[in-house]
């Protein structure tokens, strides 16, 4: 069975919220809509205090190149559009709504029948993608219309669709393939029409048995879709590991999936895919696991962006437990603590992860004894030890020699480090400061 | 015998020839150095601390040397001093400067920036100011691990385990400006010494809203604007609901300390019993106030 080449790690699994169907969030009464919810520029608020709003309207519109349209979730009416802070405790543009019954946009297809054909041309397609605000629903949530416009001199060859879910606890893309695998598997082929490349591709961990044969039986009735099993190993999920189990290709320093002909998206994004061009749905909701040990219930949602993480914890939980150490946006691996609570899920939110105090905090650093542990788990095939020295001392150009900007921050090296040095934490600033400097050279 | 005289002429007869050769090279390779650079080199502090803006003690040498005089180049970390030992030097007169020292402007204090949640990742505070606000929920306020601290030269920072906030030691500060720079927060500021070492400044980067600053600390400048309508001599400027008082305006009266409701608001090395001085009117010269960016980290002079 296929898997990458080279490093990896097997962190615990904690798959226990596969069998939550997924259910629908209620609205809560009021939300705030972040401007900048992808990665790039913010949208520009083109709605104004007093406004009503229905479900889907364009409320934030992509003026820069690297931006995407931002819809609102909610009908009501705008409340304010001024600053808020976001998870993080961040202060960020975004518009307040106050929510007020459902009411959507009318050109929207909200029947449960499935529309199987799609008569646009590739370049329709990708027009409305951006139109609907599509961005990669993996995490990075790098704007779609953008990945699918392809450079002249480019050519794409394969389509890989990012089922693999390698982060321990989450279990949406497992969610929705078992539920959607009819959508998601038209939504495959609309991409596949957009790049005009004959097979996608979509792997999948066979530690989800399940998915790969409610996925296979679908994948049968089209054409071009191969549903590829591979070995179960984490990062298998990042963009850069998943080309080399699938393609055996190698992703060169610096360089972007297109350059070695493939292209991937995550199979939420195919699923968002099929309801924009479709239903003529934007982007508004996502699948969030909500999760964690010591929880009742475990729960999988269709949650409209701006629903704040304390209405989930408070529907989905009431309270959360006492002992709870970190609720983490995002797995366990790469994902980010939320610090305010009342910070808007984004379209980037792929879960609530509930960690408990005993796991939740970190083990006391010691020295390094250059085992190269973080060099054997490094899917990269970077040094993580050497990065920390050098960036500790500020060497942050040599670091920049070494490669440091190719890390995926995965966290293997962190995982490994058998000294629980902060290795991933180094690395990051690293990268901060190393892009600092290229960008004042630039100047 | 002819062993040895041979011995003796082949190693002469090579030896010439090598000296030679390294004559040639000398004088091929040769760098001439102004001997003023040694001598420059010498009187400087040679701490490397970087407050020039040069690579080192011996870069910044170089500079004074190749540009002849001292316009536009100081030593903060040798002040006065130096500067007359290397005006001597150079053959000009050294530019007359107000002794500066690093002033924290932060009042987030463990009590008054209560923290609400807890951060174990790695100590540095570049790090921790890129992942999220901090502990207290506050994006301007200190940190507290300590970049400033490592960053300093002298030794005239460290962190107070008790507030959380970085103390300077004004008889080791040199004012080189390197914490300064280390701080990704812009909170630390040099200013000039002022009287008798003493000193009025506002306590707080915090551009948020009175409410919403007031959440993360007790102690946060509120932009109410009550110290600038106190100023007598127009000291104070409130942009971006934050207060900033210009040193070289400000007459050390304390009128705004007593009216900041926050606190925000410090003075310091002022005798413990307040003896109001009359505050002398505003005078027909007084400057005016100038527009200060209350963002503007005042690195330079």
């Amino acid at each position: 069975m296929k898997t990458f080449a080279m490093g990896g790690v097997h962190p615990e699994e904690n798959k226990i919220s596969t069998a939550a169907v997924i259910e629908e969030f209620p609205l809560p009464k009021t939300a705030v809509i972040l401007m900048n919810q992808h990665l790039g520029a913010p949208a520009t608020p083109c709605v104004a205090k007093g406004d009503k709003v229905k479900v889907g309207q364009l409320i934030g519109k992509a003026e820069a190149f690297m931006c995407a349209n931002v819809h609102s979730p909610f009908s009501g009416t705008v409340a304010k559009v001024e600053t808020c802070k976001d998870a993080f405790g961040l202060t960020k543009p975004a518009i307040y709504i106050t929510v007020e019954g459902d009411e959507w946009e009318e050109s929207i297809d909200r029947t449960p029948d499935i529309k199987r054909e799609c008569s646009l041309e590739p370049k329709e397609i990708v027009d409305k993608l951006k139109e609907m605000g599509v961005v990669g629903l993996g995490g990075a949530t790098f704007p779609t219309h953008i990945k699918y416009s392809i450079a002249p001199d480019k050519k794409a060859e394969y389509l890989i669709i990012n089922a693999v879910e390698c982060e321990p606890y989450l279990t949406s893309d497992h969610r929705v393939m078992m539920e959607h695998a009819e959508e998601i598997c038209i939504g495959v082929s609309i991409l596949r029409k957009a790049l005009g490349v004959p097979n996608a591709y979509i792997g999948i961990e066979n530690n989800k048995p399940e998915p790969i044969a409610v996925m296979k039986a679908m994948a049968a009735k089209f054409e071009g879709i191969i549903v590829e099993p591979l070995k179960v190993k984490y990062p298998q999920g990042a963009e850069k590991q998943l080309i080399n189990a699938i393609t055996g290709r190698r992703v060169p320093s610096g360089k972007l999936p297109i350059d070695v002909g493939c292209v991937v998206s995550n199979v939420g994004t195919a699923y968002a895919v099929y309801e924009a061009i479709q239903k003529n749905k934007p982007l508004i909701e996502n699948i969030l696991t909500v999760t964690g040990k010591k929880l009742q219930a475990q729960h999988n949602y269709h949650v409209r962006f701006g629903t704040t993480y304390n209405d989930i914890i408070a529907h989905a939980m009431g309270t959360l437990p006492e002992t709870t150490g970190k609720v983490i946006s995002g797995g366990p691996m790469m994902g980010k603590a939320v610090s305010n609570l009342d910070g808007p899920t984004t379209k980037g939110a792929s879960s609530v992860l509930v960690i408990d105090e005993s796991e939740a905090t970190r083990a006391t650093e010691s020295n390094c004894i250059r085992c190269g542990k973080c060099m054997n788990a490094c899917p990269m095939g970077l040094e993580p030890y050497l990065f920390s020295s050098l960036v500790k001392n500020r060497r942050i150009e040599e670091a920049g020699a070494h490669n440091i900007l190719d890390c995926i921050e995965c966290g293997c090296c962190f995982f490994s480090c058998p000294a629980n040095k902060p290795l991933l934490d180094e690395i990051r600033l690293g990268k901060n400061l190393y892009r600092g400097i290229l960008m004042a050279k630039k100047k | 015998m002819t062993e040895i005289w041979s011995a003796v002429l082949v190693l002469s007869i090579t030896g010439a020839i090598f000296a030679m050769v390294l004559y040639f090279v000398a004088q091929k390779f040769k760098v001439v150095e102004d001997p003023l650079i040694d001598e420059v080199a010498e009187v400087l502090p040679g701490a490397n601390c970087g407050g020039c803006g040069k690579a080192g003690c011996r870069a910044m040498a170089e500079a004074f040397v190749k540009q002849g005089n001292m316009d536009g180049l100081s030593c903060p970390a040798g002040g006065a001093e130096v500067a007359k030992k290397v005006a001597a030097l150079l053959g000009c007169t050294p530019e007359e400067k107000e002794p500066q020292v690093a002033v924290v402007r932060c009042n987030g204090t463990c009590a008054n920036a209560t923290a609400k949640t807890h951060y174990d990742g790695l100590q540095d505070c570049a790090f921790a100011n890129s992942l999220y606000t901090g502990e207290s929920g506050c994006a301007f306020g200190c940190l507290g691990l300590g970049n400033c601290a490592r960053a300093c030269q002298f030794d005239a920072l460290s962190v107070d385990p008790e507030t959380g906030l970085p103390v300077v030691d004004e008889s080791k500060c040199v004012a080189c400006g390197a914490c300064v720079k280390a701080c990704p927060r812009g909170i630390i500021e040099l200013r000039n010494k002022g009287m008798k070492d003493r000193r009025v400044f506002v306590a707080c980067r915090n551009k948020e809203k009175g409410g919403d600053a007031r959440k993360s600390c007790s102690a946060a400048c509120i932009g109410c604007g009550k110290c600038a309508k106190t100023c007598p001599f127009g000291a104070i400027t409130v942009e971006n609901n934050l207060a900033y008082i210009d040193f070289n305006i400000c007459k050390l009266c304390r009128k705004c300390v007593a009216e900041c409701p926050t606190g925000a608001i410090h003075a310091v090395n002022f005798p413990p019993k307040v003896e109001r001085p009359a505050a002398p009117a505003p005078t027909a010269e007084a400057p005016k106030p100038e527009a200060v960016p209350a963002s503007n980290n005042q690195t330079q002079a």
